[in-house]
């Protein structure tokens, strides 16, 4: 029991001093579930994430912007997959990690069971969602483990360009035409409060971020990321004339810092509860993608173990 | 040469990337592993990239008010020159695959060739989209060995989907007037040419893959003059939806 409680002990003290644990070091067992849980949650909300916006990849309005959204997803999909590296150098599985995010034991951000039920939507995605992102990931490329920190370090360079992106439809909608003008406001207000709800629970109601922060994993909490967000974006919305779907929204000329009113908590619970518009659609969609990928999958290693085994026969 | 063959001819080239582009795109998101899913994404963005030069080219051929974006939406299907064979339905993977390894096959043949157009712009776009449709040709050749010399199932899986797709493969060899109006005047390719160096190319890969080459040589044609499958309907349907819907607006 000394000798456990004196590792905790030096492995606070080494992550108090910001340095990066490594997947060799020695860390608290609770440390390493945490970043599996927090990592491979991560890498699905990119793979799950994809589905809103392929949605709209076949209708997008101008050769530019198919172009534009496809590099996107391609994007995601590379994000998902450093991520589940990163999760593995903690000795977790990817295929157990896919079916474990199949099987709804693990979770994905709330936002992606929205619909996109318009082409503004892609603008709204890109500005809002991917905004929260990454104020979210900015915060992790100082999180204390290093292949996580590293892979938030390349993702965030690509998710900051998806972002001017995605305020670029936006902008260009609200200074379109009456009809494209309402399309964007219309996006605005639907995904305007999931989107700040990507931060998670209140502070008093996020039981595990104490442990997070005092481990560095987390560097900020929800509610000063959350704020951050909403100071940055409303004048992002005042600019191109969008208003902000929040009738308590105001500037508190004494905090430097927008009011803003209360968030729907009840439906914040339900959607991460698998109850949201798209939870059934979204996991049917990558349970379908993976089912019917399963003869692929048996062939690419059946041919491998053929391949490997005709090259043993040339070298005897 | 006169300009209206010529814009023809480059409405085929960014068609034929553009409907092939659109039907890739459909996968994403959806692939059987997410390596894959990217290598398809990939290759529809990829496809997509070309279709925009071709139209760019084809748009100032006809000038006025003509762009990419107006070829691309406000046109309907019998103004549409892709091959057929692109436009057909993605089907599983393997079908998507058979028919992307024919097309691969053909269209590095053809890019080879078009490099040497005496055209230079279409030179050019050739010569750039040539890396990209050497990669496309090694990763669906690869793949159809793979899933050919896999398992017994998608042996016959893949083997099936070869037969289905290749009443749809003839007409890309197959010179019409233009062809040979445009292989004449220095600017398009010797069909002849790309259909010997295609049929080596098919035999080779499908013997390692320990598959059969279909039999028939009856093929459907029509998609260059613009008489298509009943399919490429739905694909323009949705593709052009927005800015048909407000065709005054811009994105």
């Amino acid at each position: 029991m000394g000798e456990t409680h004196s590792l905790e002990e030096r492995f606070q003290a080494y992550v108090d001093a910001e340095n990066k644990v490594e997947p060799k070091d020695w860390m608290p067992e609770k440390y390493r579930k945490t970043l599996i849980r927090q990592i491979s949650q991560h890498a699905h909300s990119e793979v799950v994430g994809m589905l809103p916006e392929a949605n709209w990849i076949t209708r997008a309005p101008s050769l530019r912007s198919k172009l534009i959204l496809l590099a996107k997803v391609q994007d995601e999909a590379g994000h998902g997959l450093y991520l589940y590296s990163a999760a593995e150098t903690l000795g977790a599985d990817r295929e157990d990690m896919i079916k474990d995010l199949l099987s709804g034991k693990a979770k994905y951000s709330s936002i992606f069971n929205y619909p996109t039920i318009s082409w503004a939507d892609m603008g709204a995605i890109g500005w809002l969602v991917d905004g929260a992102a990454i104020a979210n990931q900015v915060m992790l490329c100082r999180t204390s483990y290093g292949p996580y920190a590293r892979a938030m370090v390349r993702i965030c360079k690509e998710e900051s360009f998806h972002q001017r992106q995605g305020y670029e439809i936006m902008m260009q909608l609200a200074r379109g035409s009456e009809e494209q003008k309402a399309m964007a406001q219309d996006a605005l207000n639907r995904w305007w409060w999931p989107s700040i709800m990507m931060f998670g629970p209140r502070d008093e109601d996020s039981p595990n971020s104490a442990q997070s922060m005092k481990w560095k994993i987390k560097r900020k909490s929800n509610d000063e990321l959350r704020q951050e967000f909403i100071d940055k974006t409303v004048p992002q919305a005042e600019f191109i004339g969008l208003t902000i779907p929040d009738p308590d929204l105001k500037w508190n000329e004494e905090k430097g810092q927008y009011d803003y009113g209360e968030i729907n908590w009840e439906e914040f619970y339900q959607v991460i509860k698998g109850n949201g518009p798209c939870n059934a659609q979204r996991l049917a969609a990558r349970q379908k993608a993976y089912d019917d990928g399963k003869w692929i999958r048996e062939a690419a290693n059946a041919y491998a173990e053929k391949e490997s085994k005709r090259k043993a026969e040339k070298v005897a | 040469m006169n300009n209206s063959d010529l814009y023809e001819y480059t409405l085929r080239l960014g068609d034929t990337a553009l409907i092939l582009g659109q039907r890739l795109s459909e996968w994403c998101g959806h692939g059987p592993v997410l390596e894959q899913d990217i290598a398809l994404t990939n290759i529809a963005l990829d496809q997509i990239g070309q279709a925009r030069q071709f139209l760019q080219y084809a748009a100032e051929l006809k000038g006025g008010d003509t762009t990419e974006d107006s070829l691309a939406y406000h046109r309907d299907a019998h103004q549409f020159r892709n091959l057929l064979l692109v436009e057909q339905d993605n089907g599983h993977w393997g079908d998507t695959l058979a028919r992307q390894f024919f097309f691969d096959t053909y269209n590095y043949f053809l890019f080879e060739r078009l490099m040497k157009s005496s055209d230079e712009r279409i030179s050019s776009i050739a010569q750039k989209a040539m890396k990209e449709i050497t990669y496309h040709a090694q990763w669906s050749a690869e793949w159809i060995i793979r899933l050919g010399d896999g398992t017994e199932e998608s042996h016959d899986k893949i083997q099936k989907s070869i037969n289905d797709i290749w009443m749809w493969t003839g007409e890309m060899l197959e010179a019409d007037e233009l062809d040979l109006r445009m292989h004449e005047a220095g600017i398009g390719v010797d069909l002849t040419e790309v259909t010997a160096l295609w049929n080596d190319k098919v035999d080779e890969i499908l013997k390692l893959a320990t598959l059969e080459k279909p039999e028939s040589a009856q093929h459907q044609r029509g998609g260059k003059r613009g008489v298509h499958s009943e399919k490429l309907g739905y694909v323009l349907a949705e593709m052009q939806h927005i800015p048909k819907s407000y065709p005054n607006s811009k994105w």
